[in-house]
């Protein structure tokens, strides 16, 4: 946690203008993921890091996280943790879901969605 | 740390501890005082924000969750959301390229306006704050013609022409929610800067256009997940 010794109102402007140039890089990078038609693992893990990388930033930064104190910034990042568990059970309930919709109703997991006609 | 007592002072009047990180956080907490050592406006935006992040997690988990149980093919997002232009070929997902780019300019002006607001600029935090309120109704905008594109294409909350029919109740609910809260960001932009403008916050501070800053961004924050999950997943 850094010092906020002189308050958030006294950052340079040239740290935001930063921010922004490399949030506007990793935007790109993420878009260049689907346009040029990575798939797989590599998709997921290109696209989770330059989201990661992007909402750090923006909390960080342009929210000001990294300058407050620690019991404000704790508030924030710590109850949302607790989604982790969320996304876990849903997770694991949803692959229970599929897999009976699979095994006792018959239905056909492996087809591919139809082509959009523009 | 120390030396914030000023912003404190105008905060509060009950200085922070004199301590940082950890010890700082438990001094905080077990001063039998004041926890929060902001302005209670940012205090509040920032727990309103919590709540909020819980609610569109909610949304992406439910989507997860029926991406997850369904049998069906998932629609493929590079498709529906291609546009072509002048007819060239479709370019995949540039629309929501574009939409993304938007909003993150949009952050930046926010940012540089906070800036300018600490350092009592009132025109330039004003003009800042309203080019983000236009951007902010730009993206709005092209989310009206990416619905209204979708809606033409038959898609609807129970059914659509490519696959699964849940893409369209989770589409409309995820950007129709996030839509909402532009829109709602743009109103209370426009009204803070017109407030700034009139001089209301030259005695008590500048501090709202901070926390106006945090809503603004975080619609921002939310649009980075819905743009990965959503759209490139």
């Amino acid at each position: 946690m850094a010092s906020s010794a002189s308050g958030p109102q006294q950052h340079p402007l040239g740290i935001y203008l930063k921010i922004w140039t490399l949030l506007f890089v990793l935007s790109m990078f993420s878009y260049m993921v689907d346009y040029f038609d990575v798939q797989g693992v590599m998709r997921w893990t290109l696209v989770l890091l330059f989201m990661a990388l992007k909402a750090g930033f923006i909390l960080a930064i342009f929210m000001h996280v990294v300058w407050e104190r620690m019991a404000l910034a704790l508030t924030i990042l710590g109850p949302p943790m607790i989604l982790l568990v969320l996304i876990f059970f849903m997770a694991v309930e949803g692959n229970y879901t599929e897999g009976a919709r699979v095994q006792y109703l018959g239905h056909e997991a492996n087809r591919s969605p139809l082509h959009v006609e523009h | 740390m120390s030396d914030s007592s000023t912003l404190d002072a105008t905060a509060s009047g009950i200085p922070a501890p004199q301590a940082d990180g950890v010890t700082g956080f438990i001094k905080d907490w077990s001063a039998d005082k004041q926890t929060y050592h902001v302005p209670w406006g940012k205090a509040m935006m920032w727990i309103f924000l919590v709540s909020d992040t819980f609610i569109f997690s909610c949304f992406l988990v439910g989507y997860m969750t029926v991406r997850i149980s369904t049998a069906d093919p998932w629609p493929l997002a590079t498709e529906v959301f291609a546009l072509s232009f002048f007819g060239s070929d479709p370019i995949p997902l540039i629309l929501i390229a574009i939409m993304t780019f938007v909003l993150i300019t949009s952050s930046g002006t926010m940012a540089l306006a906070v800036n300018y607001g600490y350092r009592k600029d009132k025109k330039k935090t004003v003009i800042l704050m309203c080019a983000t309120a236009a951007l902010g109704a730009t993206f709005v905008g092209m989310q009206m013609y990416e619905w209204s594109k979708l809606i033409g294409y038959g898609v609807r909350p129970w059914s659509n022409p490519w696959g699964a029919a849940q893409f369209g109740a989770v589409f409309y609910m995820i950007t129709g929610f996030h839509g909402l809260h532009v829109t709602g960001g743009v109103i209370y932009l426009l009204v803070v800067a017109r407030k700034v403008w009139r001089g209301h916050y030259d005695k008590e501070g500048y501090e709202i256009v901070e926390i106006t800053g945090l809503y603004w961004h975080f619609v921002d924050l939310v649009w980075v997940f819905i743009f990965a999950f959503f759209y490139l997943l």
